[in-house]
Formats: structure tokens, C-alpha cells, sequence
């Protein structure tokens, strides 16, 4: 191709402008080495300490960081909590948000699909201290009504509430993967004589079911990284739970109530911030999943 | 789809970027404290910490404008431990306190500020014990509630207080968060130091304990005596087996009949001068002090209203 002329201040505004999306590009690469680094800055002290030992702060279920005899730190507790909030929380989002993106993609007419598209956007975009809020008055009456429970902040209260927060994420990275199945295969399916139903469950589903665990790992991350809801509707009890009626404590919560009162560079302090190292571990574990997983749909 | 996703998580990084940033800021930016009048001759007070204290700090504040409407004064809460770390950072005027400064305390306050933290009771509050209204119970002895509270504790069931419920035996334990004031003193005099037993339903504010007590009928708590509404039972207590239990009453509150009596503290860097000075004093005056009252707490005893 031949070249123009063009005038050198336009080349240059060239060059810069992509130097400037250059770095826009990497700066997302920057930014998590910045956090992981900093988040372990602080918290590598501890992990020196005399009075600290990895084994009691994975295993141990007793958190005493104030405690004026014997100083404890065991985030057994609130693993468990975070794990049993979350695993709740699936097992309502997953089948209602893999509904909704099955009925989104293939059953409805192209209006009511982009108001349902809108609509859902919209679902997540409410601020999470505003569904805390709502777990705190409205759900924990409700659950304490229905269920006979003591309290109405737990576990339960907590897996809706996270429930429907990772809905509209799964739903709409669900979607996608269903329009990336490409139409010749819904038109094989028909011409064969499926019903709509059919081809769903047999020609859909299987075609796109990377897409979808994706969909629903990413919603894992979500609902484990989710603080200020749950700080509002689980009750806050560092304990075991035995069942949904129970009130536990999740990691992000302990996080954020006890920050601001630990005194900077303490032992609670670079604990605290150990226990943002195991989060961010979890997340981190969880979004590589979700995204080998992308990749391999990719290949196909 | 994959493009989509990388947009959010820069959008997710962008937004984390910012809180650091801002976090950082907030915790660099150390104010000039004292009460510094700005450019128009305005002049603000920074008062931060317990939650006990926080509707009688805004009381204050909210009357103050009326005295002096040139001062400009900032409430928060958090939480007594919180009010003591901005104090100690230099970033409050004042610091509310349900609990005294303790020594380690005051001694990272003098070497952070250079400052001697000094300490002004500007009132006086009775921890009550609360239980639903319809529960049966009325007194409870510092033993039992050791047994319920503190770790290794033997009661778990209302039973073991002697108390059938209709709704459930089971105690729902409710607490305070450990930056709490309240949550120190109830732990070095009602439990003598040992820790809580775990599983309690931490709150974050004297308001939340009630509220939440007041929803549920097996539910016992502690908190100040002001925020006792219509739906929670102050229970009587005794510091010792046998003894006669006391109601907190404000009489009781001061004269320490009532166990569990503390003083509600104001701690400020180095004497206090200006606008500060005279805010304190105000507090203490005769105007401040019906303050306290309307705020449910216990005034100080009239001869000791200005210092």
C-alpha cells in the first residue's frame, strides 16, 4: 500500500495516543502485582512471629485477636462460613441463572429479550450495601416468619442474598455462551425433528457447557468475594454453622469490621490482611478456572 | 464473551485502584487537629468513637450549633478502640470513650503525638442486660452471665437459668464487636478478662443489639442503659451470688450500687485550648449535662458540673 503524506504532529499524536492505550492495556497487569504485592508486604511479618502458626490460623476455629490471656487467630471458622455461604448461594443462582440464560437465548421474542436483557443488567448493577440492607430488614423477617429460626441473619439470609447478586452475572455470561453455539446446529436439530425442549437438553446445553461453567465460576467469585451484603445478613458469629439457620462469620466480613480497629503493623493487623492473601488466593484459584475453562472453547 | 470479561475485571481493578488510593489518602493526610479555624473563621471539631456515646455526642453537637453556631462539629462512632486509633494518629479533636484509655494506649498516644492524652468524664452509664420483653427473667447474678458469655462457659439453654420459653431454649447470645467499648468493659468486669465464648451474634452498635433483642424472643445482650425501648427487659443484677440484685437506675449508676456502672469519657490530646476548651466546658456546664440526661445516661453529680 502506498504510503501518505501526512503531517509529522499527526504521526506523533498517533504514536502517543497508542502508547496511551498501550498502557491502559497493561495497566490491569500492574494493578493485581501492585495489590498481591502490598496485600503481602503486610502480612509476611506475621507469618514470623513466635506467637503465630500457619497450621492454628487454617485449622483452628478459635479467633481471639483481642483476647487479653491467650491471643488466638483461627480462620477455620469463617472458611467454613464463607464456603457455606457460597455453596448455598449456588445451589439457588445456578439453576434459576442457567434458566433465565436458556430462556433469555433460546425461548423468548427478541423484545422481551432485550427488556429482560436490560432488566437483569440493572439487577446488578444495585450497590451490595443495598441488598444488605435488604437482608437485614426485610429477608431476616421473613425467614424468622417462615422458618421458626431464632435470628433472622444466617446462612440462608446470606445464600439469597448472594444468590441474587451473582444471578444476572451468570446469566448474562451464560447468554453469550448460547449465542456462541453457532445456528447451524440449532438448524440440524430441528431438521431432525427435535422439539424445542430436545434441543435444548441435547444439542445446546452439551455444545455450550464450557461457556456456562464459566458463567457460573465467575459467580462463585463473586459471591466469595462479596463483603458488605453478607457483613449485614449472616449475623456475624464466629462458629461452625450445623445448618442453614445458623449465623456465621465469612473472611471479607471479619475483614472489614475488625480493620479499622487494629492497630496498624499489629499482629491482628498483618493477620487481617493474611486473611486478605487466602481470599485473594480463592478468588484467584477460582477466575483461572473459569478462565482455562473459557479457553477451552476456544480450541474447539 | 472473553472480551467482556476483560472489561469487567479492569473495571473491577480500576475501582479497587481507587479504594486503595483512597484508603491510602485517608490514612497519609493527617489533619491539623485542634480545632484549627479555617480561612472564614469557621471552626471544626473532630469527635470520634463509641457507639454507646454517639447519639449523646450528636445530641451535644446538634445543641452546640445553637451556642456557638461558628463551630462546626463532626460525629462518628465506630466504636471506643476506633475513636482511641484516630487519637493516637492525631486525626481527632476527641475521642468518646465508653472504657479507659489503657496505659499501652496512652503511651503510643505520647510517642505518635508527643501529646499527653487527658481524660474528661462528661457522664455517667449503667451496661444494662437486656432480654425480650415477654421473657420471664428478672435478675441475673455476674455468675451466670459468665457461664453464658465467657469461654468455657456451662449455660447454652435458657433451662439452666431456670426459664421455660415458648420460643425455643437455646440463649442467643448477642455482643458487641471488638472494637467496642462496651465489649472491653463487659469482658474485664463481668467476665474477669476471660474471653468470650464464640458464636455470639456480634453487632455493630448499641442500637443493634436492642433491636435485635427486641426481635427475638430468646435473645440476651448488653448495652447502655439509654437505648432501652419498649420491646427489651432491663434484667436486675448482682456482682456476687446472694447478694440483693440492683435495677440500673440512674441513682444506682452512681452510686455504684449497680454493678456494671461505668463513666463515659472524653480524651483529648494535650489541654485543651480555644474553641475545644470551651466546647468541653460546655459539655460539662449545667446545659451540657441535661443533655446526658435526655440522652438516657446519668449526668454528673451536680457539684462536680464545672471543674
Amino acid at each position: 500500500m502506498p504510503k501518505r503524506n501526512r503531517p509529522a504532529w499527526a504521526i506523533f499524536a498517533e504514536k502517543a495516543l497508542e502508547g496511551v492505550i498501550y498502557l491502559c492495556g497493561i495497566s490491569a497487569i500492574v494493578f493485581v502485582l501492585g495489590i498481591f504485592f502490598f496485600v503481602f508486604k503486610v502480612a509476611l511479618p506475621v507469618l514470623f512471629e513466635p506467637g503465630f502458626s500457619l497450621t492454628q490460623f487454617l485449622f483452628s476455629t478459635e479467633w481471639y485477636p483481642t483476647s487479653e490471656s491467650n491471643i488466638r487467630y483461627g480462620v477455620l471458622a469463617m472458611i467454613a462460613g464463607t464456603f457455606s455461604v457460597t455453596v448455598l448461594a449456588m445451589v439457588i443462582a445456578v439453576p434459576f441463572g442457567l434458566g433465565a440464560a436458556i430462556f433469555v437465548s433460546e425461548f423468548c421474542g427478541p423484545k422481551l429479550k432485550e427488556t429482560l436483557k436490560i432488566i437483569i443488567e440493572l439487577l446488578a448493577a444495585i450497590p451490595s450495601v443495598v441488598w444488605g440492607f435488604i437482608g437485614l430488614t426485610v429477608m431476616s423477617k421473613l425467614i424468622v416468619e417462615f422458618t421458626g429460626a431464632p435470628v433472622g441473619v444466617n446462612i440462608l439470609n446470606g445464600g439469597i442474598i448472594l444468590a441474587l447478586m451473582s444471578v444476572p452475572i451468570i446469566v448474562s455470561i451464560g447468554e453469550d455462551a448460547l449465542k456462541a453455539v453457532p445456528d447451524s446446529y440449532r438448524e440440524a436439530g430441528l431438521a431432525l425433528g427435535t422439539t424445542h425442549w430436545q434441543l435444548v437438553y441435547r444439542v445446546l446445553l452439551p455444545a455450550a457447557k464450557n461457556g456456562l461453567l464459566a458463567a457460573v465460576l465467575l459467580g462463585v467469585g463473586r459471591a466469595v468475594g462479596e463483603t458488605m451484603a453478607v457483613l449485614m445478613a449472616t449475623g456475624h458469629a464466629v462458629h461452625i454453622p450445623e445448618g442453614i439457620l445458623d449465623s456465621v462469620r465469612t473472611l471479607t466480613a471479619n475483614i472489614a469490621a475488625e480493620l479499622g480497629e487494629a492497630p496498624e503493623n499489629s499482629n491482628h493487623y498483618r493477620v487481617l490482611f493474611l486473611t486478605g492473601v487466602l481470599l485473594f488466593t480463592i478468588t484467584f484459584v477460582v477466575n483461572l478456572a473459569a478462565d482455562l475453562v473459557i479457553r477451552g472453547i476456544r480450541k474447539k | 464473551m472473553t472480551k467482556k470479561h476483560t472489561f469487567t475485571s479492569i473495571l473491577w481493578l480500576g475501582s479497587a485502584m481507587t479504594a486503595a488510593v483512597c484508603l491510602f489518602q485517608a490514612g497519609c493526610g493527617k489533619r491539623e487537629s485542634g480545632g484549627a479555624a479555617d480561612a472564614a473563621g469557621k471552626v471544626t471539631i473532630q469527635n470520634k468513637g463509641s457507639d454507646t456515646m454517639v447519639n449523646l455526642a450528636q445530641a451535644w453537637a446538634e445543641e452546640y450549633k445553637k451556642v456557638a453556631p461558628a463551630v462546626d462539629i463532626e460525629v462518628s462512632g465506630g466504636g471506643s478502640g476506633q475513636g482511641i486509633a484516630a487519637l493516637i494518629k492525631g486525626t481527632v479533636d476527641i475521642a468518646n470513650c465508653s472504657r479507659n484509655m489503657k496505659p499501652q494506649e496512652i503511651e503510643q498516644a505520647r510517642k505518635n503525638t508527643g501529646k499527653e492524652p487527658k481524660e474528661f468524664v462528661v457522664g455517667h452509664d449503667a451496661l444494662a442486660v437486656y432480654v425480650h420483653k415477654d421473657n420471664p427473667i428478672d435478675e441475673i447474678t455476674f455468675e451466670q452471665l459468665a457461664n453464658i458469655y465467657a469461654e468455657g462457659g456451662k449455660i447454652t439453654r435458657w433451662s439452666g437459668l431456670g426459664v421455660k420459653l415458648p420460643g425455643g431454649d437455646d440463649i442467643v447470645r448477642v455482643s458487641r464487636q471488638s472494637s467496642s467499648g462496651t465489649y472491653e468493659f463487659f469482658r474485664e468486669h463481668v467476665l474477669d478478662k476471660k474471653d468470650f465464648k464464640l458464636g455470639s451474634r456480634d453487632m455493630n452498635g448499641s442500637k443493634e443489639v436492642v433491636e435485635l433483642i427486641a426481635g427475638t424472643p430468646t435473645a440476651i445482650g448488653y448495652s447502655g442503659m439509654g437505648y432501652a425501648t419498649a420491646g427489651v427487659k432491663m434484667l436486675k443484677v448482682s456482682a456476687k451470688t446472694g447478694q440483693p440484685a440492683m435495677p440500673p437506675t440512674p441513682e444506682n449508676a452512681l452510686s455504684g450500687a449497680y454493678p456494671i456502672a461505668r463513666s463515659l469519657l472524653c480524651y483529648t490530646l494535650g489541654a485543651p485550648e480555644g474553641e475545644l476548651k470551651k466546647y468541653l466546658d460546655w459539655m460539662m456546664s449545667a446545659a451540657g449535662q441535661k443533655i446526658v440526661t435526655d440522652c438516657g445516661c446519668v449526668p454528673n453529680p451536680a457539684d462536680k458540673h464545672t471543674k
